[in-house]
């Protein structure tokens, strides 16, 4: 086991000896021996922490790069920030090219994974949660890249975020694949991002399924280029239980997939449905900003073979704004497809340019409304377009996000 | 020479350079002067005493040209007070920078020492060492660790994982304060003192140090940055860059008490190069975009530490800012900084209240 020797032997050979297995199980000192090793591994190491329940007081933090932290199963190894006394976060990781694996971080007071600005960051089969369910006081989001590039998360689950389950933002080439999210806020949020595949998640019973904003006064935005494709989005019905001020708090309960003032979005063989308000809704940037470098309006979003059903049967009428313009311009027959038309004012008069428009492929027998918001302003006029030919035109593909993932430090 | 030896033995033969390294440590107890090769080695002493800083480690007592210091606004840590100590090789001189720190030659060491006073009521009571923090400039950049202090030997301890000190002392107020005192583990260090990746000293800014001090050598005050010329550490400073205030200082601008406080408190995590970046909210000495600074500006990621509010700054509404609501929190979900202080700071916490309350 893990001693002073092998401190003293790890500070003074460690540099000169291959990569190095430390293994630590849970005890009463799990806090600070777990902390002393996520300090003394170097590069190429790996921490593999044994099964059972690691009861921890503080958040832990690794700042070396190429280390591998791997548990024994997302269920069998489990490090418990139920009496948590200091650390916003569980797990803080600030280096390059990690693995995490197999393991669940539970009860943190505030986030329960984050990473800022790593450059390669490896999340495979972690679990994320909040024990008692949907509740405000749970940590803002689980697993929480930020300002990184070459984001993996893979086979992951997430549940009971306050904010979201899975939260990749201002970040580079981002894989979201084979997770589960339920009961958070948002189940997965790719936000002010560049070159993102989300694809094979099954997020449901969330408030809302997948999001993918764009907002301002930010370092990193202009979101762009995300494919979200082979999802499954649905039953995303909990009552929004985010706190007051945050995005998420804006979106209806009962919202399977939401566009947020982002460009070209590619949304394809999704399965989404039975979701209270809205299957997809496609909005703009809802608040007042002076933001010179923003854009506010989502652009070149396609849309196609998504298996749409049973959207909107349940509207968050009483607690959402947007959900109530909806129920009351859909009157009773609300779509899969929500667009709410609002674009610069000459572009509303004139038209949008023809790479910036939405285009809705085959979609099956999905149903859609897009808001005329001049002729909304008017009154007599029909303020609603259900003309799903309109966008039928043109089809704009995005590329595959291909960045180089260890597998085989993955066994 | 020895420390250059010592290097060049390290990156050939490491047996070799464990049995120089032991030998050194042997030497040290008979030198009183600051162990330049312990400063620059790879590997962190075990004990504070082997850099040799002090001449009386209890009393805090430094040795010839380890050179106490002052900050004109300091971190707020739970209350401790804290000794500053920079010493810089002999021959070598740090180099004044606008906007950061000095530029400090390798070799320098940063050195600050956390403690209680028995009774704050009473200058005179026993002190309660906490912590010795220290910063290394070493040849590929600083390194950063804390040590704590153990009654016994007199001596403290190196401690990368951190400790939980339980202490309690009294308060100005005459109240007995107990506090789960955290000594940072070395992770924690680099998370404040990270810009751009790399570990930075975050107070020697020029615009803090220049003010005057009482130095016992001279039986007077100087200007500490003259002091530091005559002590040979530094050639020159910049007198006419906008100098930082005390926090609390009544007679200056609420102004920049305010922004003085919010710069060492908050400005190097919430800088466009720090970790708080992402969060868009920089609260810097320089910055002077309203929105950046917090005014009107929407939360990010904050989870429950937005509180339902909807800004960090409301102006004239200190009740409705979201920045002070974190100040306010000793919930490690929502505080703000989120390490090093398990204590709400009062004082503090009024200042920035009526600065909010005096915006329109």
């Amino acid at each position: 086991m893990f001693n002073k020797f092998n401190i003293l032997c790890l500070l003074f050979y460690s540099h000169v000896l291959h990569a190095e297995i430390y293994n630590i199980g849970p005890g009463l000192n799990s806090q600070e021996q777990l902390q002393e090793l996520m300090i003394l591994a170097r590069p190429g190491d790996t921490i593999q922490l044994k099964e059972g329940v690691y009861e921890l007081s503080d958040g832990l933090s690794l700042t070396q790069n190429e280390v591998s932290i791997k548990g024994a199963g997302m269920h069998k190894t489990v490090l418990d920030f139920s009496e948590q006394m200091s650390g916003a976060q569980g797990l803080l990781v600030t280096s390059n090219n990690v693995v995490l694996k197999d393991f669940a971080i539970i009860n943190t007071k505030g986030d329960a994974l984050k990473v800022i600005g790593a450059d390669g960051i490896y999340m495979v089969n972690l679990r994320t949660e909040w024990t008692n369910g949907p509740d405000t006081s749970n940590g803002a989001y689980g697993l929480y890249p930020v300002q990184s590039k070459n984001v993996y998360i893979d086979g992951c689950v997430a549940i009971g975020a306050s904010d979201a389950g899975i939260y990749v933002g201002q970040s580079e080439n981002i894989i979201v694949r084979n997770n589960i999210a339920q009961y958070n806020v948002a189940g997965i949020e790719i936000e002010n991002s560049y070159y993102a595949d989300v694809f094979d998640n099954e997020v449901s019973l969330n408030t809302g399924g997948i999001l993918v904003f764009d907002l301002p006064d930010l370092p990193q935005q202009g979101g762009h280029n995300i494919r979200v494709f082979r999802n499954q989005s649905s039953n995303n019905n909990t009552d929004n239980f985010a706190p007051k001020g945050n995005i998420v708090a804006t979106v209806p309960r009962g919202t399977g997939i939401l566009v947020l003032a982002n460009s070209t979005v590619e949304i394809f063989d999704n399965e989404i449905h039975d979701n209270g308000s809205i299957n997809l809704g496609i909005v703009s940037y809802f608040e007042e900003t002076d933001d010179p470098d923003y854009y506010p309006h989502p652009r070149s979003i396609y849309i196609h073979n998504n298996n749409f059903s049973n959207s909107g049967y349940n509207p968050d009428v009483a607690a959402n704004e947007m959900a109530k313009t909806l129920a009351s311009l859909a009157k009773e027959d609300m779509p899969d497809i929500f667009w709410d038309g609002i674009l610069p004012l000459n572009q509303m008069v004139f038209g949008q340019p023809e790479e910036e428009r939405i285009v809705l492929g085959d979609n099956g027998d999905a149903s859609f409304l897009a808001i005329k918001p001049i002729q909304f302003l008017l009154p007599f006029l029909n303020p609603v377009n259900r003309n799903y030919i309109e966008y039928q035109t043109g089809s704009r593909s995005l590329d595959e996000v291909k960045f180089k993932v260890p597998m085989e430090r993955f066994n | 020479m020895i420390g250059n030896f010592f290097i060049d033995v390290c990156r050939k033969d490491i047996p070799l350079s464990f049995f120089v390294l032991i030998l050194l440590l042997f030497d040290l107890n008979v030198n009183a002067a600051v162990n330049d090769v312990a400063i620059q080695s790879e590997q962190l002493p075990k004990k504070l005493s082997e850099f040799g800083f002090f001449k009386d480690p209890v009393k805090q007592i430094p040795v010839q040209n380890v050179i106490p210091y002052e900050l004109i606004s300091p971190l707020f840590s739970d209350y401790a007070r804290k000794k500053r100590f920079v010493y810089v090789p002999i021959g070598k001189k740090a180099v004044h920078r606008t906007d950061a720190a000095y530029q400090f030659p390798i070799g320098t060491a940063l050195i600050k020492t956390f403690y209680y006073l028995d009774d704050e009521r009473n200058k005179e009571s026993k002190s309660q060492l906490l912590e010795t923090r220290v910063l290394l400039r070493k040849e590929n950049g600083w390194d950063a660790a804390s040590y704590a202090w153990d009654k016994e030997t007199r001596d403290a301890e190196l401690k990368i994982a951190g400790k939980t000190i339980n202490s309690s002392w009294v308060n100005k107020e005459g109240e007995l304060m107990n506090v789960r005192y955290r000594v940072p583990n070395k992770n924690q260090c680099q998370e404040c003192h990270e810009s751009n990746n790399k570990i930075i000293p975050i107070g020697p800014k020029t615009r803090n140090l220049n003010k005057k001090v009482f130095y016992s050598d001279l039986n007077g005050e100087l200007n500490q940055l003259q002091y530091w010329i005559s002590k040979g550490i530094i050639d020159s400073h910049s007198d006419s860059l906008e100098r930082v205030v005390a926090w609390n200082d009544i007679n200056k601008n609420i102004e920049k008490r305010a922004r003085s406080y919010l710069a060492i408190n908050c400005g190097h995590c919430h800088s466009p190069t720090g970790n708080g970046a992402s969060s868009g909210l920089y609260l810097n000495f320089t910055e002077d975009r309203p929105k950046q600074l917090g005014v009107l500006k929407k939360p990010v990621a904050a989870g429950r530490g937005s509180g339902n509010k909807l800004y960090s700054i409301v102006p004239g509404k200190p009740e409705d800012s979201i920045l002070l609501y974190r100040m306010r929190s000793t919930d490690p979900g929502i505080m703000m900084p989120e390490s090093g202080r398990v204590l709400n700071h009062n004082e503090g916490i009024d200042l920035i209240a009526n600065w909010i309350k005096s915006l329109n």
